[in-house]
């Protein structure tokens, strides 16, 4: 049986190995069929967590893209998220348009918003910190602009104006509606899908090897710039999603809310603990996240008598959130999902 | 008939010329070996070349086409591909990961990329190598990773930048085997920069040499090996007081 070979080398491999595309887009079908019954067994309440998952998923797979794949790292990303929600609140409250259209509509803004930041940022060379902080400085400026103009309501932001009755054209729904649940479902295995497929591209190629060695790409053949900015403009995108669809369904937004540095680290956080650069890091990390915040806001709203001390303080979730992270780091530097990932290529 | 041609290229660094004038011609299917001492501006030289930095002055000539300061993608489109002196691998993906990606930004189909990008492992001799990531390759193996992925194109010119240091003899010579090959059935032209002066001697038809940043001399490579100007740059022997 074991025909002893004397050969040092491996014999070299014949078929190509195969690709993992297809794969993730399959378990991206399992999944979404799973999952789509969900709000018909849970009740109410946890339907809220699953939403909230979902939000903080759709955030986090356009911070990925940019910042894991693309190597990019984005500690602004509220600007997307923002102005996706602003966008679709503005145009619904000021102009009565469809959340719809109002998404996409902020898609463009936020594509159009990261070209210009990522322009500016890599055209004048920023790396790593530096680049870092360019985002957060134009999330910023985001911020206090939209503190202080009159043509987005300053500091008050905007309440969706309710609706008698359940509307899809307005994506409005009663409380508690699995309608909503559905709606991000499908907002996020898009988002899923559109990632996988970029990644498999041509573009999301080069965008790999730029990240791995930008003077290399650039020998090769790859206008390392303009995929940059693609990538970018995509991650945008993908992040106003989840603004948009976080107007609609909290029916409020103010400008700490959307540009906030909070809002940058939750799109950051859920890949982190996930794994940065996977497809699943985001969604993984998402879904320990999104339970954990809410847990956390139970206990600070009606501790029980040991952490009495606790009551009406916040803040607790993000000392959570930073313990979680140290942990993370320490334990799984590539997130839950690439830790796993590794192990069962190992076998 | 001149497929490159370099003329009066000249880059300095903060006051210091690293490249002085330098110029030069290869003609389709030739090959033209670069050697020089530790700092005498060949890698600068590369760099200026393939776009990698621009030139204070000079011109670059691709058949013709005057390509003088594009930068390194327009010059791959050109024709013209280079390797690293240093290693620069796309260290997340596998051998063949990146030398299908070489094959898609020169331009290759998506569907047979893959299939193109093996048979240039296989030509190149990193077949055993092919699903292995490319971090943590031995050193022979990443050089051919280099001249994988830089031929994956189908350059009509290719710059190797000592694709020969950092290998035992023994490796030495299946390179330069192939490297001939690449010339004589391919047709491909090639300029190489090389310490390994056994390399220089059995495969260059000229050899340029550069001192300081300045042609210091450029012809057949027993001739210039003769040269006693040579001899001397790389020796740093004190200048003859009879001459």
């Amino acid at each position: 049986m074991t025909a002893q070979t004397t050969t040092r080398e491996p014999a070299p491999p014949a078929a190509l190995p195969r690709q993992p595309w297809n794969r993730h887009l399959a378990v991206v079908a399992v999944l979404a069929v799973l999952l789509v019954p969900l709000p018909l067994v849970l009740p109410g309440a946890q339907e809220a967590v699953v939403v909230r998952v979902l939000i903080f998923a759709l955030l986090s797979i356009g911070w990925n893209i940019m910042s894991g794949f693309g190597g990019m790292f984005s500690f602004g990303h509220a600007a997307y998220f923002g102005l996706g929600a602003y966008t679709t609140a503005w145009l619904l409250v000021e102009r009565d348009v469809s959340p719809w259209i109002g998404m996409a509509v902020g898609m463009v803004v936020a594509a159009v918003f990261a070209v210009v930041v990522g322009f500016l940022a890599l055209r004048y060379k920023l790396r790593g910190a530096y680049f870092a902080l360019a985002t957060f400085a134009f999330a910023e400026m985001l911020r206090l602009w939209a503190t202080n103009s009159d043509f987005v309501n300053r500091a008050e932001g905007y309440h969706v104006p309710l609706l008698p009755e359940n509307s899809w054209w307005y994506m409005q729904f009663e409380p508690g509606s699995p309608n909503y649940f559905w709606i991000a479902l499908a907002l996020t295995v898009a988002a899923l899908v559109v990632s996988i497929l970029f990644l498999r591209s041509r573009a999301g190629q080069f965008t790999l090897a730029a990240r791995d060695d930008e003077e290399a790409a650039a020998s090769i053949g790859i206008p390392v710039m303009r995929y940059k900015l693609m990538t970018m403009a995509l991650a945008g995108a993908i992040s106003s999603v989840a603004g948009a669809f976080y107007v609609q369904y909290y029916l409020f937004i103010d400008p700490d809310l959307a540009f906030g540095s909070s809002q940058s680290i939750q799109a950051i956080l859920p890949a982190v603990i996930g794994g940065v650069a996977t497809i699943w890091g985001p969604v993984i990390g998402a879904a320990v996240l999104g339970p954990l915040s809410d847990v956390t806001a139970t206990v600070l709203r009606n501790p029980p008598p040991f952490l009495e001390f606790l009551q009406g303080r916040g803040g607790l979730d993000v000392i959570l959130y930073g313990l979680l992270l140290i942990v993370i780091i320490l334990l799984l530097p590539k997130g839950i999902y690439g830790a796993l990932r590794d192990r069962w290529s190992r076998r | 008939m001149t497929l490159l041609r370099v003329d009066g290229l000249t880059k300095s660094f903060k006051g210091l010329r690293a490249v002085d004038d330098v110029g030069f011609e290869v003609g389709e299917g030739a090959i033209l070996g670069i050697i020089g001492p530790n700092g005498a501006g060949k890698t600068t030289t590369f760099n200026l070349v393939a776009g990698a930095l621009a030139p204070d002055a000079g011109t670059v000539h691709l058949d013709g086409t005057n390509i003088t300061g594009r930068p390194p993608h327009r010059v791959l489109a050109a024709g013209m591909a280079r390797t690293f002196q240093l290693m620069r691998p796309f260290y997340s993906m596998s051998v063949l990961e990146n030398v299908t990606i070489a094959v898609l930004a020169g331009g290759g189909s998506r569907r047979t990329a893959r299939t193109t990008a093996a048979e240039v492992i296989e030509r190149v001799g990193l077949a055993r190598w092919r699903d292995s990531p490319s971090e943590g390759l031995p050193t022979a193996a990443l050089k051919r990773l280099e001249l994988a992925r830089a031929l994956a194109s189908r350059p009509r010119v290719l710059l190797l930048d000592e694709v020969l240091a950092g290998l035992v003899p023994a490796e030495r010579e299946p390179v330069m085997d192939l490297l001939d090959e690449l010339r004589t059935t391919d047709g491909v032209t090639l300029v190489f920069v090389e310490h390994i002066m056994a390399a220089v001697m059995r495969l260059s038809d000229s050899v340029l040499v550069l001192d300081l940043g300045r042609v210091l001399t450029h012809g057949a490579p027993e001739e210039v090996t003769r040269d006693p100007r040579v001899i001397e740059a790389y020796l740093g022997e004190e200048p003859d007081a009879d001459r």
